[in-house]
Protein backbone atom coordinates (compact mmCIF):
# COMPACT_ATOMS: atom_id res chain seq x y z
CA UNK A 1 0.00 0.00 0.00
CA UNK A 2 2.74 2.43 -0.72
CA UNK A 3 0.57 4.51 -2.95
CA UNK A 4 -1.77 4.95 0.07
CA UNK A 5 -0.10 8.37 1.20
CA UNK A 6 -2.90 10.62 2.89
CA UNK A 7 -6.59 11.06 1.83
CA UNK A 8 -9.80 11.43 3.59
CA UNK A 9 -10.68 8.97 6.92
CA UNK A 10 -12.66 6.24 4.93
CA UNK A 11 -16.53 7.24 5.22
CA UNK A 12 -18.35 4.66 6.01
CA UNK A 13 -15.44 3.57 8.37
CA UNK A 14 -14.02 -0.07 8.97
CA UNK A 15 -15.68 -3.78 9.62
CA UNK A 16 -15.27 -5.55 12.92
CA UNK A 17 -13.01 -7.99 11.56
CA UNK A 18 -11.34 -8.79 15.02
CA UNK A 19 -13.79 -11.20 16.55
CA UNK A 20 -14.03 -12.80 13.08
CA UNK A 21 -10.29 -13.40 12.94
CA UNK A 22 -10.23 -14.48 16.31
CA UNK A 23 -13.27 -17.07 16.10
CA UNK A 24 -11.42 -18.15 12.63
CA UNK A 25 -8.20 -19.52 14.28
CA UNK A 26 -10.18 -21.09 16.99
CA UNK A 27 -12.05 -22.99 14.57
CA UNK A 28 -8.29 -24.57 13.26
CA UNK A 29 -7.33 -25.00 16.59
CA UNK A 30 -10.45 -26.66 18.01
CA UNK A 31 -10.54 -28.83 14.46
CA UNK A 32 -7.36 -30.62 15.41
CA UNK A 33 -8.05 -30.72 19.05
CA UNK A 34 -12.06 -32.96 17.93
CA UNK A 35 -10.59 -34.78 15.28
CA UNK A 36 -7.52 -36.27 17.35
CA UNK A 37 -9.96 -36.78 19.82
CA UNK A 38 -11.94 -38.71 17.53
CA UNK A 39 -8.86 -40.90 15.99
CA UNK A 40 -8.08 -41.60 19.78
CA UNK A 41 -11.83 -42.99 20.49
CA UNK A 42 -11.49 -45.29 17.15
CA UNK A 43 -8.58 -46.68 17.68
CA UNK A 44 -9.46 -47.66 21.29
CA UNK A 45 -12.88 -49.23 19.76
CA UNK A 46 -10.40 -51.18 17.86
CA UNK A 47 -8.52 -51.94 20.26
CA UNK A 48 -10.32 -51.53 23.91
CA UNK A 49 -6.83 -51.60 25.88
CA UNK A 50 -5.81 -48.05 24.86
CA UNK A 51 -7.82 -46.42 27.38
CA UNK A 52 -4.99 -47.51 29.78
CA UNK A 53 -7.32 -48.31 32.65
CA UNK A 54 -7.60 -44.70 33.00
CA UNK A 55 -11.52 -43.22 33.90
CA UNK A 56 -10.69 -39.92 32.29
CA UNK A 57 -9.44 -41.67 28.69
CA UNK A 58 -11.84 -44.43 28.62
CA UNK A 59 -14.46 -44.33 25.55
CA UNK A 60 -17.37 -43.39 27.20
CA UNK A 61 -16.17 -40.12 28.16
CA UNK A 62 -14.07 -38.57 25.50
CA UNK A 63 -16.61 -39.73 23.45
CA UNK A 64 -18.66 -36.49 24.31
CA UNK A 65 -15.59 -34.82 24.34
CA UNK A 66 -15.03 -35.13 20.69
CA UNK A 67 -18.47 -35.00 19.53
CA UNK A 68 -19.14 -31.78 21.59
CA UNK A 69 -15.04 -30.22 20.42
CA UNK A 70 -15.76 -30.96 16.39
CA UNK A 71 -19.91 -30.04 16.54
CA UNK A 72 -19.66 -27.03 18.94
CA UNK A 73 -15.80 -25.96 19.08
CA UNK A 74 -14.77 -26.43 15.60
CA UNK A 75 -18.47 -26.25 13.87
CA UNK A 76 -19.12 -23.15 16.14
CA UNK A 77 -16.35 -21.24 15.80
CA UNK A 78 -17.00 -21.34 12.42
CA UNK A 79 -20.31 -20.69 12.40
CA UNK A 80 -19.19 -17.49 14.61
CA UNK A 81 -16.86 -16.39 12.77
CA UNK A 82 -18.55 -16.87 9.03
CA UNK A 83 -21.91 -15.34 10.25
CA UNK A 84 -19.98 -12.18 11.54
CA UNK A 85 -17.80 -11.64 8.84
CA UNK A 86 -21.14 -12.35 5.91
CA UNK A 87 -23.41 -10.20 7.75
CA UNK A 88 -21.50 -7.04 7.98
CA UNK A 89 -20.54 -7.95 4.38
CA UNK A 90 -24.02 -8.36 2.75
CA UNK A 91 -25.19 -5.76 5.02
CA UNK A 92 -22.50 -3.22 4.63
CA UNK A 93 -23.04 -2.31 8.12
CA UNK A 94 -19.98 -3.27 10.88
CA UNK A 95 -21.26 -5.01 13.71
CA UNK A 96 -23.57 -3.82 16.20
CA UNK A 97 -22.19 -4.08 19.83
CA UNK A 98 -18.77 -5.41 18.73
CA UNK A 99 -18.37 -5.65 22.76
CA UNK A 100 -20.69 -7.62 22.63
CA UNK A 101 -19.41 -9.82 19.99
CA UNK A 102 -16.28 -9.89 21.60
CA UNK A 103 -18.23 -11.32 24.97
CA UNK A 104 -19.56 -14.14 22.80
CA UNK A 105 -16.13 -14.86 21.44
CA UNK A 106 -14.49 -15.15 25.02
CA UNK A 107 -18.13 -16.58 26.68
CA UNK A 108 -17.74 -19.42 23.53
CA UNK A 109 -13.98 -20.09 24.28
CA UNK A 110 -14.53 -21.03 28.44
CA UNK A 111 -17.46 -23.10 27.52
CA UNK A 112 -15.47 -25.11 25.49
CA UNK A 113 -12.71 -25.12 28.51
CA UNK A 114 -15.37 -26.20 30.76
CA UNK A 115 -16.69 -28.91 28.51
CA UNK A 116 -12.97 -30.32 28.06
CA UNK A 117 -12.74 -30.46 31.56
CA UNK A 118 -15.80 -31.94 33.18
CA UNK A 119 -16.58 -34.51 30.64
CA UNK A 120 -13.36 -36.43 30.67
CA UNK A 121 -14.45 -36.13 34.67
CA UNK A 122 -17.43 -37.94 33.71
CA UNK A 123 -19.40 -34.62 34.91
CA UNK A 124 -22.23 -34.65 32.52
CA UNK A 125 -26.01 -34.86 31.83
CA UNK A 126 -26.04 -38.14 29.76
CA UNK A 127 -28.13 -36.67 27.12
CA UNK A 128 -26.60 -36.92 23.52
CA UNK A 129 -24.87 -33.87 21.99
CA UNK A 130 -25.99 -31.83 25.12
CA UNK A 131 -24.27 -33.67 27.68
CA UNK A 132 -23.22 -30.64 29.44
CA UNK A 133 -23.98 -29.84 33.31
CA UNK A 134 -26.54 -26.73 34.10
CA UNK A 135 -24.18 -24.32 35.00
CA UNK A 136 -22.06 -24.41 31.66
CA UNK A 137 -25.84 -24.60 29.85
CA UNK A 138 -26.32 -21.51 31.32
CA UNK A 139 -23.48 -19.60 30.38
CA UNK A 140 -24.11 -21.27 27.08
CA UNK A 141 -27.82 -19.27 26.57
CA UNK A 142 -26.15 -16.36 27.88
CA UNK A 143 -23.37 -16.49 25.01
CA UNK A 144 -25.80 -17.66 22.81
CA UNK A 145 -28.52 -14.36 23.84
CA UNK A 146 -25.64 -12.19 22.79
CA UNK A 147 -25.02 -13.96 19.62
CA UNK A 148 -28.71 -13.18 18.56
CA UNK A 149 -28.32 -9.35 19.72
CA UNK A 150 -25.15 -8.82 17.91
CA UNK A 151 -26.55 -10.55 14.92
CA UNK A 152 -29.96 -9.14 14.79
CA UNK A 153 -29.14 -5.82 15.69
CA UNK A 154 -26.26 -5.92 12.77
CA UNK A 155 -29.13 -6.86 10.51
CA UNK A 156 -30.84 -4.20 11.81
CA UNK A 157 -28.71 -1.40 11.23
CA UNK A 158 -27.94 -2.20 7.89
CA UNK A 159 -27.38 0.00 4.97
CA UNK A 160 -28.54 -2.48 2.42
CA UNK A 161 -32.20 -3.11 1.90
CA UNK A 162 -32.44 -6.49 1.11
CA UNK A 163 -31.50 -9.44 3.06
CA UNK A 164 -28.98 -11.52 1.46
CA UNK A 165 -30.02 -15.12 1.61
CA UNK A 166 -27.21 -16.60 3.63
CA UNK A 167 -28.51 -14.17 6.65
CA UNK A 168 -31.83 -16.09 6.57
CA UNK A 169 -29.78 -19.00 7.01
CA UNK A 170 -27.70 -17.72 9.97
CA UNK A 171 -31.21 -16.21 11.48
CA UNK A 172 -33.01 -19.28 11.47
CA UNK A 173 -29.67 -21.13 13.05
CA UNK A 174 -29.49 -18.42 16.00
CA UNK A 175 -33.00 -18.83 16.97
CA UNK A 176 -33.78 -22.10 16.50
CA UNK A 177 -30.46 -23.39 18.40
CA UNK A 178 -31.76 -21.23 21.22
CA UNK A 179 -35.03 -22.85 21.20
CA UNK A 180 -33.64 -25.94 21.12
CA UNK A 181 -31.06 -25.61 23.65
CA UNK A 182 -33.27 -24.10 26.43
CA UNK A 183 -36.31 -26.11 26.42
CA UNK A 184 -33.89 -29.39 26.09
CA UNK A 185 -31.56 -28.63 29.06
CA UNK A 186 -34.78 -27.74 31.37
CA UNK A 187 -33.15 -29.52 34.40
CA UNK A 188 -33.40 -29.66 37.79
CA UNK A 189 -29.84 -29.15 39.99
CA UNK A 190 -28.82 -31.25 42.55
CA UNK A 191 -25.49 -29.52 43.12
CA UNK A 192 -22.62 -27.84 41.38
CA UNK A 193 -21.88 -30.84 39.18
CA UNK A 194 -25.06 -32.81 38.98
CA UNK A 195 -28.90 -32.34 37.88
CA UNK A 196 -31.70 -34.05 36.58
CA UNK A 197 -33.20 -33.30 33.57
CA UNK A 198 -36.98 -31.94 33.47
CA UNK A 199 -38.62 -34.61 31.83
CA UNK A 200 -38.27 -38.38 32.19
CA UNK A 201 -38.34 -41.84 30.21
CA UNK A 202 -39.92 -41.45 26.93
CA UNK A 203 -40.40 -37.83 26.87
CA UNK A 204 -37.21 -37.20 27.92
CA UNK A 205 -35.97 -39.32 24.71
CA UNK A 206 -38.49 -37.40 22.67
CA UNK A 207 -37.44 -34.15 23.50
CA UNK A 208 -33.72 -34.95 23.47
CA UNK A 209 -34.11 -36.12 19.96
CA UNK A 210 -36.53 -32.86 19.07
CA UNK A 211 -33.61 -31.34 20.18
CA UNK A 212 -31.01 -33.80 18.70
CA UNK A 213 -32.32 -33.88 15.07
CA UNK A 214 -32.91 -30.21 14.60
CA UNK A 215 -29.31 -29.31 15.85
CA UNK A 216 -28.42 -31.49 13.22
CA UNK A 217 -30.89 -29.36 10.57
CA UNK A 218 -30.62 -26.16 12.41
CA UNK A 219 -26.45 -25.88 13.60
CA UNK A 220 -25.08 -28.41 11.20
CA UNK A 221 -27.70 -27.56 8.09
CA UNK A 222 -28.56 -24.25 8.19
CA UNK A 223 -25.68 -22.44 9.49
CA UNK A 224 -23.22 -24.06 6.75
CA UNK A 225 -25.89 -23.64 4.24
CA UNK A 226 -25.39 -20.01 5.41
CA UNK A 227 -21.27 -20.06 4.30
CA UNK A 228 -22.19 -21.95 1.13
CA UNK A 229 -24.29 -19.14 0.18
CA UNK A 230 -22.36 -16.58 0.35
CA UNK A 231 -18.35 -18.19 0.30
CA UNK A 232 -19.31 -20.52 -3.31
CA UNK A 233 -20.43 -17.35 -5.15
CA UNK A 234 -17.47 -15.09 -3.77
CA UNK A 235 -14.72 -18.12 -4.13
CA UNK A 236 -16.45 -18.62 -7.73
CA UNK A 237 -16.67 -14.78 -8.57
CA UNK A 238 -20.36 -15.86 -9.85
CA UNK A 239 -23.73 -15.24 -8.45
CA UNK A 240 -25.67 -18.48 -7.23
CA UNK A 241 -27.27 -20.50 -9.73
CA UNK A 242 -30.53 -19.25 -8.65
CA UNK A 243 -30.99 -16.75 -6.18
CA UNK A 244 -34.92 -17.76 -6.36
CA UNK A 245 -34.23 -20.87 -5.33
CA UNK A 246 -32.25 -20.11 -2.64
CA UNK A 247 -35.34 -18.40 -1.09
CA UNK A 248 -37.14 -21.54 -1.96
CA UNK A 249 -34.54 -23.66 0.16
CA UNK A 250 -34.81 -21.67 3.15
CA UNK A 251 -38.66 -21.14 3.51
CA UNK A 252 -39.45 -24.66 3.01
CA UNK A 253 -36.05 -25.92 5.03
CA UNK A 254 -37.22 -23.97 7.86
CA UNK A 255 -40.88 -25.46 7.39
CA UNK A 256 -39.88 -29.05 7.42
CA UNK A 257 -37.16 -29.60 9.89
CA UNK A 258 -39.22 -29.59 13.15
CA UNK A 259 -41.28 -32.45 12.74
CA UNK A 260 -38.38 -35.34 11.70
CA UNK A 261 -36.94 -35.80 14.97
CA UNK A 262 -38.62 -39.04 16.19
CA UNK A 263 -37.04 -41.15 13.33
CA UNK A 264 -34.40 -41.22 15.62
CA UNK A 265 -36.73 -43.32 18.25
CA UNK A 266 -38.30 -45.51 15.88
CA UNK A 267 -39.24 -48.97 17.46
CA UNK A 268 -39.13 -47.74 20.91
CA UNK A 269 -41.56 -47.07 23.29
CA UNK A 270 -42.28 -43.72 21.02
CA UNK A 271 -46.02 -44.09 20.10
CA UNK A 272 -46.39 -45.74 16.36
CA UNK A 273 -48.21 -42.79 15.22
CA UNK A 274 -44.98 -39.93 15.92
CA UNK A 275 -42.92 -42.44 14.48
CA UNK A 276 -44.49 -42.53 11.29
CA UNK A 277 -44.93 -38.64 11.31
CA UNK A 278 -40.87 -37.92 11.46
CA UNK A 279 -40.63 -40.77 9.00
CA UNK A 280 -42.88 -39.10 6.34
CA UNK A 281 -41.56 -35.23 7.55
CA UNK A 282 -37.84 -36.62 6.79
CA UNK A 283 -38.68 -38.08 3.25
CA UNK A 284 -40.41 -34.24 2.55
CA UNK A 285 -37.01 -33.06 3.31
CA UNK A 286 -34.89 -34.60 0.80
CA UNK A 287 -36.84 -31.85 -1.87
CA UNK A 288 -35.77 -28.81 -0.55
CA UNK A 289 -32.14 -30.27 0.53
CA UNK A 290 -31.22 -31.34 -3.21
CA UNK A 291 -33.25 -28.19 -4.32
CA UNK A 292 -30.52 -26.10 -2.49
CA UNK A 293 -27.56 -28.82 -2.81
CA UNK A 294 -27.99 -28.66 -6.79
CA UNK A 295 -28.26 -24.71 -6.56
CA UNK A 296 -24.94 -24.81 -5.27
CA UNK A 297 -23.06 -27.47 -7.43
CA UNK A 298 -24.71 -25.63 -10.79
CA UNK A 299 -23.21 -22.01 -9.52
CA UNK A 300 -20.38 -23.49 -11.56
CA UNK A 301 -22.29 -23.84 -14.48
CA UNK A 302 -20.51 -22.96 -17.41
CA UNK A 303 -16.99 -22.57 -15.63
CA UNK A 304 -16.35 -26.32 -14.02
CA UNK A 305 -12.80 -25.22 -15.04
CA UNK A 306 -12.64 -23.30 -12.03
CA UNK A 307 -13.25 -26.61 -9.87
CA UNK A 308 -10.14 -28.01 -11.68
CA UNK A 309 -8.04 -25.44 -10.84
CA UNK A 310 -9.23 -23.95 -7.16
CA UNK A 311 -8.70 -26.63 -4.05
CA UNK A 312 -10.75 -24.13 -2.30
CA UNK A 313 -13.85 -24.52 -4.71
CA UNK A 314 -13.20 -28.36 -4.73
CA UNK A 315 -13.55 -27.81 -1.12
CA UNK A 316 -16.80 -26.32 -1.52
CA UNK A 317 -18.50 -28.14 -4.35
CA UNK A 318 -17.39 -31.54 -2.74
CA UNK A 319 -18.90 -30.54 0.44
CA UNK A 320 -22.45 -29.93 -1.43
CA UNK A 321 -21.92 -33.63 -3.08
CA UNK A 322 -21.58 -35.06 0.84
CA UNK A 323 -24.46 -33.34 1.56
CA UNK A 324 -26.40 -34.30 -1.16
CA UNK A 325 -25.28 -37.45 -0.22
CA UNK A 326 -25.97 -37.33 3.49
CA UNK A 327 -29.36 -35.98 2.53
CA UNK A 328 -30.33 -38.64 0.29
CA UNK A 329 -29.15 -41.19 3.04
CA UNK A 330 -30.89 -40.26 5.95
CA UNK A 331 -34.80 -40.27 4.94
CA UNK A 332 -33.61 -43.14 3.50
CA UNK A 333 -32.36 -44.48 6.55
CA UNK A 334 -35.97 -42.77 8.28
CA UNK A 335 -37.90 -45.24 5.99
CA UNK A 336 -38.70 -47.73 9.47
CA UNK A 337 -38.11 -51.12 7.66
CA UNK A 338 -34.51 -49.70 6.50
CA UNK A 339 -34.20 -48.32 10.10
CA UNK A 340 -35.02 -51.30 11.43
CA UNK A 341 -31.48 -52.73 9.17
CA UNK A 342 -29.56 -49.63 10.34
CA UNK A 343 -30.56 -48.63 13.64
CA UNK A 344 -28.08 -49.42 16.07
CA UNK A 345 -25.05 -50.32 13.84
CA UNK A 346 -22.29 -48.56 12.58
CA UNK A 347 -24.29 -47.34 9.40
CA UNK A 348 -25.26 -44.86 11.74
CA UNK A 349 -21.89 -43.62 12.19
CA UNK A 350 -21.11 -43.87 8.74
CA UNK A 351 -23.93 -41.34 7.63
CA UNK A 352 -23.18 -38.96 10.00
CA UNK A 353 -19.80 -38.68 9.28
CA UNK A 354 -20.37 -38.32 5.89
CA UNK A 355 -22.43 -35.33 6.97
CA UNK A 356 -19.99 -34.12 9.40
CA UNK A 357 -16.60 -34.62 7.77
CA UNK A 358 -17.89 -34.36 4.21
CA UNK A 359 -20.98 -31.48 4.19
CA UNK A 360 -19.77 -30.05 7.37
CA UNK A 361 -16.07 -30.29 8.06
CA UNK A 362 -15.21 -29.30 4.24
CA UNK A 363 -17.72 -26.43 3.61
CA UNK A 364 -16.04 -24.93 7.00
CA UNK A 365 -12.27 -25.58 5.71
CA UNK A 366 -13.31 -24.12 1.94
CA UNK A 367 -14.94 -21.22 3.71
CA UNK A 368 -12.04 -20.67 6.45
CA UNK A 369 -9.12 -21.09 3.28
CA UNK A 370 -11.41 -18.18 1.35
CA UNK A 371 -10.95 -15.89 4.99
CA UNK A 372 -8.21 -16.31 6.55
CA UNK A 373 -6.02 -14.77 4.22
CA UNK A 374 -8.20 -11.77 3.52
CA UNK A 375 -8.30 -11.54 7.63
CA UNK A 376 -4.40 -11.21 7.42
CA UNK A 377 -4.20 -8.90 4.21
CA UNK A 378 -3.21 -11.79 2.04
CA UNK A 379 -4.33 -12.59 -1.68
CA UNK A 380 -4.60 -16.52 -0.52
CA UNK A 381 -3.23 -18.56 1.75
CA UNK A 382 0.55 -19.12 2.35
CA UNK A 383 0.78 -22.42 0.06
CA UNK A 384 -2.12 -22.96 -2.43
CA UNK A 385 -0.46 -26.45 -3.01
CA UNK A 386 -1.37 -27.15 0.57
CA UNK A 387 -4.57 -26.49 0.07
CA UNK A 388 -4.44 -28.57 -2.97
CA UNK A 389 -3.03 -31.36 -0.33
CA UNK A 390 -5.09 -31.34 1.89
CA UNK A 391 -8.26 -31.92 0.04
CA UNK A 392 -7.33 -34.85 -1.27
CA UNK A 393 -5.78 -36.31 1.87
CA UNK A 394 -9.54 -35.22 3.68
CA UNK A 395 -11.48 -36.83 0.85
CA UNK A 396 -9.76 -40.37 0.90
CA UNK A 397 -9.86 -40.00 4.40
CA UNK A 398 -13.62 -39.61 4.05
CA UNK A 399 -14.51 -42.13 1.61
CA UNK A 400 -12.37 -44.97 3.58
CA UNK A 401 -14.49 -43.98 6.61
CA UNK A 402 -17.96 -43.94 5.32
CA UNK A 403 -17.31 -46.91 3.07
CA UNK A 404 -15.86 -49.41 6.10
CA UNK A 405 -19.05 -47.85 8.11
CA UNK A 406 -21.42 -48.96 5.53
CA UNK A 407 -19.82 -51.95 5.04
CA UNK A 408 -19.61 -52.71 8.84
CA UNK A 409 -23.18 -51.30 9.45
CA UNK A 410 -25.00 -53.36 6.87
CA UNK A 411 -23.01 -56.50 8.09
CA UNK A 412 -23.94 -55.56 11.80
CA UNK A 413 -27.55 -55.33 10.92
CA UNK A 414 -27.65 -58.28 8.57
CA UNK A 415 -25.93 -60.69 11.77
CA UNK A 416 -28.38 -59.42 14.49
CA UNK A 417 -31.40 -60.28 12.49
CA UNK A 418 -30.55 -63.73 11.29
CA UNK A 419 -32.01 -66.42 13.13
CA UNK A 420 -32.00 -70.54 12.83
CA UNK A 421 -35.14 -72.16 11.83
CA UNK A 422 -35.77 -72.97 15.14
CA UNK A 423 -36.24 -69.16 16.55
CA UNK A 424 -32.51 -69.06 18.19
CA UNK A 425 -30.35 -66.18 16.76
CA UNK A 426 -27.44 -67.52 14.57
CA UNK A 427 -25.07 -65.10 16.14
CA UNK A 428 -24.02 -63.61 19.27
CA UNK A 429 -23.27 -60.38 19.51
CA UNK A 430 -19.90 -60.35 20.34
CA UNK A 431 -19.48 -62.58 16.77
CA UNK A 432 -20.78 -59.00 15.40
CA UNK A 433 -18.12 -57.57 17.08
CA UNK A 434 -15.35 -59.46 16.42
CA UNK A 435 -16.60 -59.28 12.55
CA UNK A 436 -15.97 -55.48 12.88
CA UNK A 437 -12.84 -55.37 13.62
CA UNK A 438 -11.11 -55.15 10.42
CA UNK A 439 -13.50 -52.53 9.45
CA UNK A 440 -12.70 -50.59 12.52
CA UNK A 441 -8.86 -50.44 11.07
CA UNK A 442 -10.29 -48.93 8.00
CA UNK A 443 -12.45 -46.36 9.43
CA UNK A 444 -8.91 -45.18 11.94
CA UNK A 445 -6.91 -45.31 8.51
CA UNK A 446 -9.79 -42.59 7.52
CA UNK A 447 -9.96 -40.86 10.42
CA UNK A 448 -5.92 -40.56 10.91
CA UNK A 449 -6.07 -39.14 7.15
CA UNK A 450 -8.83 -36.53 7.74
CA UNK A 451 -6.49 -35.53 11.18
CA UNK A 452 -3.48 -35.28 8.92
CA UNK A 453 -5.47 -32.68 6.70
CA UNK A 454 -6.48 -30.81 9.22
CA UNK A 455 -2.62 -30.24 10.99
CA UNK A 456 -1.33 -29.05 7.29
CA UNK A 457 -4.72 -26.92 7.58
CA UNK A 458 -3.04 -25.69 10.95
CA UNK A 459 0.44 -25.40 9.54
CA UNK A 460 -0.80 -23.33 6.00
CA UNK A 461 -2.94 -21.20 8.91
CA UNK A 462 -0.18 -20.50 11.04
CA UNK A 463 2.05 -19.57 7.90
CA UNK A 464 -0.38 -17.01 6.70
CA UNK A 465 -0.86 -15.15 9.56
CA UNK A 466 2.95 -14.75 10.32
CA UNK A 467 3.51 -13.66 6.93
CA UNK A 468 0.39 -11.88 6.68
CA UNK A 469 -1.09 -8.92 9.65
CA UNK A 470 -4.06 -7.77 10.71
CA UNK A 471 -5.71 -5.48 8.21
CA UNK A 472 -8.63 -2.80 8.16
CA UNK A 473 -10.99 -3.80 5.65
CA UNK A 474 -13.23 -0.46 4.63
CA UNK A 475 -17.08 -0.74 3.93
CA UNK A 476 -17.73 0.79 0.75
CA UNK A 477 -20.22 3.23 -0.05
CA UNK A 478 -23.37 2.20 -0.76
CA UNK A 479 -25.37 2.45 -3.83
CA UNK A 480 -28.63 4.92 -3.33
CA UNK A 481 -30.55 2.71 -4.80
CA UNK A 482 -29.99 -0.04 -2.61
CA UNK A 483 -29.65 1.77 0.21
CA UNK A 484 -31.78 1.27 3.61
CA UNK A 485 -34.17 3.54 4.77
CA UNK B 1 -46.71 -38.51 25.78
CA UNK B 2 -47.44 -35.29 27.88
CA UNK B 3 -43.91 -34.38 25.83
CA UNK B 4 -45.66 -33.68 22.59
CA UNK B 5 -47.90 -31.61 24.76
CA UNK B 6 -45.28 -29.49 24.94
CA UNK B 7 -43.31 -29.93 21.19
CA UNK B 8 -46.45 -30.00 19.07
CA UNK B 9 -47.53 -26.58 19.98
CA UNK B 10 -43.90 -25.26 19.81
CA UNK B 11 -43.80 -26.71 16.26
CA UNK B 12 -46.72 -25.54 15.61
CA UNK B 13 -46.30 -22.03 16.83
CA UNK B 14 -43.11 -21.80 15.36
CA UNK B 15 -44.63 -22.45 11.84
CA UNK B 16 -46.87 -19.46 12.52
CA UNK B 17 -43.86 -17.42 13.46
CA UNK B 18 -41.98 -18.44 10.31
CA UNK B 19 -45.67 -17.49 8.09
CA UNK B 20 -45.68 -13.93 10.25
CA UNK B 21 -41.82 -13.42 9.03
CA UNK B 22 -42.15 -14.95 5.24
CA UNK B 23 -45.32 -12.36 5.31
CA UNK B 24 -43.27 -9.21 6.52
CA UNK B 25 -40.05 -10.15 4.17
CA UNK B 26 -42.62 -10.15 1.01
CA UNK B 27 -44.30 -6.85 2.46
CA UNK B 28 -40.96 -5.09 2.87
CA UNK B 29 -40.15 -6.47 -0.87
CA UNK B 30 -37.19 -8.54 0.61
CA UNK B 31 -38.02 -11.13 -2.55
CA UNK B 32 -38.86 -8.03 -5.16
CA UNK B 33 -35.80 -8.25 -7.85
CA UNK B 34 -33.83 -11.44 -6.63
CA UNK B 35 -31.70 -12.01 -9.42
CA UNK B 36 -30.33 -8.97 -8.87
CA UNK B 37 -29.96 -9.33 -5.49
CA UNK B 38 -27.94 -12.53 -6.05
CA UNK B 39 -25.14 -10.84 -8.15
CA UNK B 40 -25.06 -7.84 -5.58
CA UNK B 41 -22.53 -9.67 -3.13
CA UNK B 42 -19.85 -10.12 -5.75
CA UNK B 43 -19.62 -6.31 -5.40
CA UNK B 44 -19.14 -6.03 -1.82
CA UNK B 45 -15.33 -5.96 -1.66
CA UNK B 46 -13.17 -3.21 -0.81
CA UNK B 47 -9.38 -3.18 -0.40
CA UNK B 48 -7.80 -4.17 2.88
CA UNK B 49 -5.96 -1.32 4.83
CA UNK B 50 -3.19 -2.05 7.14
CA UNK B 51 -4.37 -0.84 10.92
CA UNK B 52 -1.38 1.76 10.75
CA UNK B 53 -3.08 3.90 8.02
CA UNK B 54 -6.12 3.76 9.14
CA UNK B 55 -7.54 7.49 8.52
CA UNK B 56 -5.32 7.04 5.06
CA UNK B 57 -7.54 5.07 2.55
CA UNK B 58 -5.97 4.64 -0.42
CA UNK B 59 -6.95 7.15 -3.28
CA UNK B 60 -8.06 4.31 -5.96
CA UNK B 61 -10.32 3.17 -3.55
CA UNK B 62 -12.10 7.12 -3.55
CA UNK B 63 -13.53 6.39 -7.05
CA UNK B 64 -14.82 2.96 -6.49
CA UNK B 65 -18.22 3.31 -6.93
CA UNK B 66 -20.72 -0.14 -6.11
CA UNK B 67 -22.08 -1.01 -9.59
CA UNK B 68 -25.77 -1.96 -9.47
CA UNK B 69 -27.55 -3.58 -12.18
CA UNK B 70 -31.14 -1.93 -11.58
CA UNK B 71 -28.99 1.62 -12.36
Amino acid sequence: MANSAAVATPKEGVYTDSVVRLFSLAAVLWGVVGMLVGVIIAAQLTWPELNLGISWLSYGRLRPLHTNAVIFAFGGCALFATSYHVVQRTCQTRLFAPGLAMFTFWGWQLVILAAAITLPLGINQSKEYAELEWPIDLLIAVVWVSYAIVFFGTVGIRKVRHIYVANWFFGAFIIAVALLHIVNSAAIPVDATKSYSAYAGVQDAMIQWWYGHNAVGFFLTAGFLGMMYYYIPKQAERPVYSYRLSIVHFWALIFTYMWAGPHHLHYTALPDWTQSIGMIFSLVLLAPSWGGMINGIMTLSGAWHKLRDDPILKFLIVSLSFYGMSTFEGPMMSIKTVNALSHYTDWTIGHVHSGALGWVGMISMGSLYYLIPKLFGQKQMYSVKAIETHFWIATIGIVLYIAAMWIAGVMQGLMWRAVNPDGTLVYSFVESVKATFPYYVVRLCGGLLYLSGMLIMAWNTVMTVRSGKAVLAPIPPVNATLAHA
Amino acid sequence: MESLYLLIPLSAGLVLAIIAVFGWALHKGQFDDLEAEGARILQDDAAPVDADQYKFEPAREQSRVLKTPRS
